[in-house]
């Protein structure tokens, strides 16, 4: 009975005693059968050099590891590994000579060019209105506000065929907005810039929801003081609120710009589809497929995940920077 | 004065790029009338794009329900090496194009694929049937359950899992009686989120439906369809119940942001 309440005592923090630890442990399994019983002469052994042998994670008398690991492997490798693997297969086994001119054909270029130029484009824009979203739906109290905040997730929760067949209409010469922006001579629907919007639309979210916690858990103590040290406001603005924010910013940035380069559904209505003009890469993919081009196909496939694999490598290592750098204010 | 400038303009912004395309599906679905609209949504070919659309979701969000609450189990409860890997790898349908994702189920199951040729001699129709969309569907919102879970369970800790352990409880009534009740509106909230991706896919069911009318298609595909058509009025209607499944979903999410003290908080002047 002393060993489990002293177990009780000590479960936040981990009981470095090996000894004790081994004891209490004995006793709990026998309690609560959460493991085959071990009869009490059968205690673990003590010795430290039998501990440094012990597996790759610490004990815990949680039950269920190897069960709930051992599943997630399990889908997790016949969900995602699996058929990414095959993808790299196909592309690793296809004549290095092909994948080359096929990635570098005129047509891909000119789509690879559409997709990652829109979508950088689109994520600068909305990491400015982004930012100042969020600003706005922190800091300021207006009628609306939580509805607003509510409707800034539509892009994300909108079925991406919903979203483009609705922007096109929007967009379109004889459109709500596409009308009086014909009557300005600027063209959106069916061309490049219409690709744009649809990517703006997109990725609006990313940006604003990821700086919102920031800029919640951002003190107004720190503007005040900057202010009483003699900043104005814009200086304010530049040497203080920027450099904080400027991580969440970047990650936000990454995220827009991560998925309005792969996004399909929104943009093929809008986009007009011309190849070489306002054709996107994952288009050309299925078109390609279409005409069981699997191989070429595969090429801008592996050409896209590679880059979005390094687009998520890059995500993370800012996410650390950043957690670094702010815990070293 | 300032702040309602920003404020202005921030309501622009939000009014042109999201409520603007919104209201524009209904207002285009009611374009030609509410009768025209009932018809488009009883026709044989919109019904079974529904219904499929529904059983995939049924079949998607369940599998990945168990799937995320038992990756969550792993992954917060114990301490092991690699395990930021294994949240990556979670991750990663989340930064794979649609149309990859797709595309990577086609070399795997289809004629030209790995297991092609042994599945369909074995009578198996995976790629242009019912199984690769929901292989597809599978994929592509495989992590959301998964990601609202684990920085929960990581929040809350082991103590009351350990605690019930040591009073006698077996491993099972932990999990029922005590975790459950505690992630249930993170739960909650991501197979909300879960749903509203399974049945509004469209790029990775694209690649892989073969968009046989009455067979293959689910609803986002049938819109495309009736949109290629210049059959305006009835893509749009179909896309305005896609549309209500995003708002509800959206009015979900916030009630349950409110239940639980999340979203946006009351500071602001």
């Amino acid at each position: 009975m002393t060993s489990s309440s002293a177990l009780l005592d000590h479960a936040p923090a981990r009981v470095h005693d090996p000894e004790r630890r081994a004891g209490a442990r004995v006793e709990t399994l026998a309690l609560t059968q959460a493991s085959p019983p071990i009869s009490a002469d059968e205690t673990p052994p003590r010795s430290p050099a039998v501990r440094a042998a012990v597996p790759w994670r610490p004990r815990s008398i949680i039950p269920g590891f190897g069960l709930t690991l051992g599943l997630t492997l399990a889908w997790l490798g016949l969900i995602v590994m699996l058929p990414l693997v095959a993808l790299f297969a196909r592309a690793a086994s296809l004549d290095a000579h092909r994948l080359i001119e096929t990635v570098l054909s005129d047509r891909v270029l000119a789509a690879l060019q559409l997709s990652f130029g829109a979508a950088l484009a689109a994520g600068l824009a909305n990491a400015v209105f982004g930012s100042l979203l969020a600003w706005v739906l922190v800091r300021y109290r207006f009628p609306g506000r939580r509805l607003v905040d509510a409707l800034i997730d539509v892009p994300f929760a909108l079925p991406t065929a919903v979203a483009g067949i609705a922007l096109t209409a929007l967009y379109a010469e004889n459109g709500w907005l596409g009308a009086p922006l014909a009557d300005l001579g600027i063209k959106v629907a069916f061309t490049p810039l219409g690709v744009f919007v649809a990517l703006v639309f997109i990725s609006l979210p990313f940006v604003v929801r990821t700086i919102e916690p920031v800029l919640e858990d951002l003190s107004p103590e720190i503007e005040e003081a900057a202010a009483c040290l003699g900043a104005s406001r814009w200086q304010t603005i530049r040497r203080v609120i920027i450099p904080i924010l400027f991580p969440a910013l970047a990650t936000g940035f990454a995220l827009a710009f991560a998925r309005a380069v792969g996004e399909y559904g929104s943009v093929i209505f809008i986009a007009g589809n011309l190849p070489m003009v306002s054709e996107i890469a994952p288009l050309l993919i299925v078109i390609k497929l279409e005409e069981y081009a699997y191989g070429e196909a595969t090429a801008v496939a592996a050409v896209m995940l590679l880059i979005s694999f390094a687009l998520l490598l890059a995500i993370n290592l800012l996410q650390r920077w950043s957690r670094r750098h702010m815990e070293r204010r | 004065m300032v702040r309602w400038i920003l404020i202005l303009i921030s309501l622009l912004f939000v009014g042109t790029f999201i409520v603007l395309p919104l209201v524009t599906v209904f207002a285009e679905a009611l374009r030609q009338g509410a009768r025209a609209y009932v018809a488009a949504l009883a026709d044989p070919d919109a019904l079974s794009a529904i219904g499929l659309t529904l059983t995939v979701a049924a079949i998607a969000v369940p599998l990945n329900l168990v799937f995320g609450v038992v990756a969550a189990w792993a992954i917060a409860k114990f301490e092991f090496r690699g395990k930021s890997l294994l949240i990556t790898l979670i991750d990663l349908p989340f930064s794979v194009s649609p149309v990859i994702s797709g595309l990577i189920y086609v070399l795997l199951f289809g004629l030209q694929g790995w297991l092609g040729p042994f599945l369909s001699e074995q009578g198996f129709k995976i790629i242009f049937a019912v199984p690769g969309i929901v292989l597809a569907t599978i994929f592509v919102t495989f992590p959301f359950v998964a990601r609202e879970l684990i920085p929960l369970m990581q929040e809350q800790g082991t103590d009351e899992e350990e605690a019930a352990l040591v009073l006698g409880a077996s491993g099972w009534q932990t999990f029922w009686r005590v975790t459950l009740p505690n992630i249930r509106w993170g739960l909650l909230y991501g197979v909300l989120l879960c749903n509203a991706r399974a049945m509004g896919e469209f790029g990775a069911v694209s690649v892989v439906s073969g968009h046989i009318r009455g067979l293959t298609n689910t609803m986002p595909l049938h819109v495309e369809i009736l949109y290629n058509e210049y059959n305006f009025v009835a893509s749009f209607a179909v896309a305005s119940l896609l549309a209500l499944l995003a708002l509800v979903t959206l009015s979900a999410k916030s009630a349950i942001e409110w239940k639980i003290g999340r979203g946006l908080k009351g500071r602001g002047h």
